[in-house]
């Protein structure tokens, strides 16, 4: 049922390195570094999205606001409290956790997509709090942050972000096949493929939803996180619904339940409103002309679509 | 999964071709970049904005650039978006490497921007109201309109000389109308003025009814004061009439566009707010400086879109000016040398007003351009 899985790690691993590692050698100014670290972001982002909506089944709509918090967690922490950035991003990270373990508790225990319905609420309310609780946050107008700084060493300009970003989503790569391997992977795509025969041989499927919501929300605070201090000023927009939407089309365009497929709908995503500024006016019609095209001629995703494609020319000699 | 390996590098290596391909080598002519909300809430001031640079860019172009140098303009949308002016901005400085950046349609855009470009070192002039822009004084930032601070005290004067003392204020929360609040407030004593109610709406907001009706049950209201720009003030006017209020109405140089006109239809009747001389360029009496200037750029705009000019189009055409005449002065698009002489711009006589920067001014506007007008059957009427 699933390539990827069966296929050994080091050999994507690998290959994503060297991409990540070739892909400056293309970037002709400064710029680029910038777009390119924000697809990494969002990468690490879908990576533990994929988690959730891949293997385990759920939805969240609600994934930008704990990217928000984990972001205003550490802008707020660091410049009106004094902490130490890394401090203050495990804070961040600690408390998005216990918010996503306190939503997600009541509302996995029951069956089909109340989460998606949950997380949309918190979503939309860490927004609103975000947007009107301006004393603290800014406001609609944002706030200022801090450079990074660890044991005196301070992580700035595009170039050095990249690296730290690029080493980042590796990491998270890992730990997502690592975590599909172990025995909570294999307890998770049982949950997916049948909640009730599941729970039939003995898995409980409510405590390792759980666990990979949690997971997943701790993902995208932690890199809300790095985006702050990255981008030196945020807005409550980062944490808007649309935001959440298009982390999920990210996921989904990649394909589900394939952690490089997630990894490849972010960068097609983050880096395809760029390409696409030339078209102007046209711009959000040809994006929403691409997303039709692949969800209709590649309803399970790019990567998983391309792969079945290429296998199939192979006379299935390729297919495991 | 070699398989999957493959086609990801590919796909990874056509994308990043793809962009490497985007970007031209520097060349010859004079690159002048904008951020502008061109769609979204502050649309109304960023589209003729872009209209007014791309209009007098291809004139000048026509008729052999600047300094024999052909201009290019960069023109990119953040409609409205801080964060997305901040990326923009990036990008002009970074990718595009422009001489200059005119833009930030909005206070928040603005100062967004500037975390960014100030660093860079680039010649920036804000088309956007907000007082913080140039205070402090920042080395590389500009502004064209009056701010904000200055739209208060001109209203508040004018409602001191009709014996107005008790005043309500409805504002927005962000940007340009929380700065107008904060400047309102702090000046509105100077003028022996009490703000017995203050209320705020989001910039997104289809209705503001319930925060008029608490003004309107507020007792010894006698005027209403709101600071916005883009289609809020458009809905609080029609708010304000729809619950049968009757005060006087005063509103700031931020609706100062017929737009507003039209979409608050018959509810702006006697509205009065602060204004460039532009809206009233024929009204202008013969011996005002800016007549001349204001009645050509009126003239040059309304006939090249067959609609009725804005102030906001106005603060793009002094920009673009200043710009294009510090550029001149310095010989070159050396950008200190750029940024030095927008700060000597002296005697500047705009579609804004009488411009003249200093090192400690850098919008070099006096109170003297500053018109107030009221809404007479749609239209603009000088009242002083």
């Amino acid at each position: 049922m699933n390539t990827a899985l069966r296929t050994p790690r080091v050999a994507g691993l690998g290959a994503l390195a060297l991409v990540l590692a070739l892909a400056p050698l293309s970037f002709p100014n400064a710029y680029f570094y910038d777009v390119a670290v924000n697809a990494l972001f969002n990468a690490i982002v879908c990576v533990g999205l994929n988690l959730l909506i891949g293997y385990g089944g759920q939805i969240s709509l609600g994934h930008a606001g704990f990217f928000a918090l984990g972001a205003y967690g550490s802008a707020i922490l660091t410049t009106r409290f004094g902490l130490p950035p890394l401090a203050a991003m495990l804070a961040s990270a600690a408390a998005v956790g216990l918010l996503a373990f306190a939503v997600g508790r009541p509302i996995l225990r029951l069956k089909g997509h109340y989460l998606a319905m949950a997380t949309l609420g918190i979503g939309i309310i860490i927004h609103i709090v975000l947007k009107t609780e301006s004393w603290l946050t800014g406001g609609p107008d944002g706030m200022g942050v801090d450079p990074f700084r660890v044991a005196g060493l301070e992580v700035a300009g595009d170039r050095m972000w990249y690296w730290v970003a690029a080493a980042l989503l590796l990491l998270a790569v890992w730990v997502a096949l690592n975590l599909i391997d172990s025995p909570l992977g294999r307890a998770l795509r049982a949950v997916h493929g049948s909640e009730t025969g599941a729970e039939v041989v003995g898995v409980d499927t409510g405590r390792y939803k759980m666990l990979v919501f949690v997971v997943s929300a701790v993902f995208a605070s932690l890199v809300g996180s790095l985006f702050a201090h990255k981008n030196g000023f945020i807005t409550p927009d980062i944490g808007s619904f649309f935001r959440s939407i298009e982390l999920v089309t990210m996921v989904v365009l990649g394909g589900m339940a394939s952690t490089f497929g997630a990894v490849l709908g972010a960068f097609i995503l983050t880096l395809l409103p760029q390409l696409l500024a030339a078209f102007e006016d046209y711009e959000a019609m040809v994006l929403g002309a691409i997303m039709m095209g692949t969800m209709i001629f590649m309803p399970k995703g790019l990567l998983p679509s391309l792969a079945l494609l290429l296998a199939r020319r192979k006379g299935g000699e390729a297919r495991p | 999964m070699r398989a999957f390996v493959k086609w990801g590098v590919a796909a990874l290596a056509a994308m990043t071709a793809g962009l490497g391909a985007g970007a031209a080598p520097a060349a010859e002519p004079v690159k002048i970049g904008a951020f502008l909300s061109v769609t979204g809430p502050a649309s109304f001031l960023g589209e003729p904005e872009k209209k007014t640079l791309e209009m007098y860019v291809g004139r000048l172009n026509k008729e052999g650039g600047v300094e024999g140098r052909k201009i290019e303009l960069v023109i990119y949308d953040d409609a409205g978006a801080p964060d997305k002016a901040a990326t923009f901005a990036k990008r002009l400085i970074q990718n595009d490497g422009v001489d200059l950046i005119i833009g930030g349609t909005t206070t928040g855009t603005s100062m967004a921007a500037i975390k960014v470009i100030e660093p860079a070192a680039v010649p920036f002039i804000s088309l956007a109201g907000g007082i913080d822009i140039v205070e402090p004084v920042k080395k590389w930032v500009f502004k064209t309109p009056h701010t904000d601070r200055m739209a208060a005290e001109k209203v508040f004067a004018d409602m001191k000389k009709r014996g107005i003392t008790k005043v309500a204020m409805i504002s927005e929360d962000a940007g340009f109308g929380k700065s107008g609040h904060d400047q309102s407030l702090k000046v509105a004593p100077l003028y022996g003025i009490e703000i017995v109610a203050d209320e705020v709406y989001s910039p997104k907001d289809p209705d503001v009814t319930a925060q008029l009706t608490k003004i309107k049950n507020t007792p010894g209201v006698q005027a209403v004061f709101n600071f916005g720009f883009g289609q809020g003030p458009a809905i609080v006017t029609k708010n304000f009439k729809q619950i049968g209020m009757s005060v006087p109405f005063y509103q700031s140089h931020g609706v100062a566009s017929k737009k507003y006109i039209e979409l608050s239809g018959d509810a702006s009747e006697g509205v009065r707010l602060p204004a460039a001389g532009l809206v009233v360029a024929e009204q202008l009496p013969a011996t005002d400086p800016q007549k001349p200037v204001v009645t050509a750029f009126k003239k040059d705009y309304e006939t090249a879109f067959k609609s009725e000019v804005s102030t906001f189009a106005g603060h793009a055409y002094d920009g673009l000016q200043m710009a294009l005449a510090a550029i001149k002065r310095a010989g070159s698009t050396d950008k200190a040398k750029v940024r030095d002489e927008i700060e000597k711009t002296s005697g500047y006589v705009g579609t804004g007003g009488l411009v003249s920067m200093s090192p400690t001014d850098h919008m070099g506007l006096s109170h003297a351009a500053f018109h107030m007008v009221e809404i007479r059957k749609g239209d603009w009427l000088l009242s002083d």
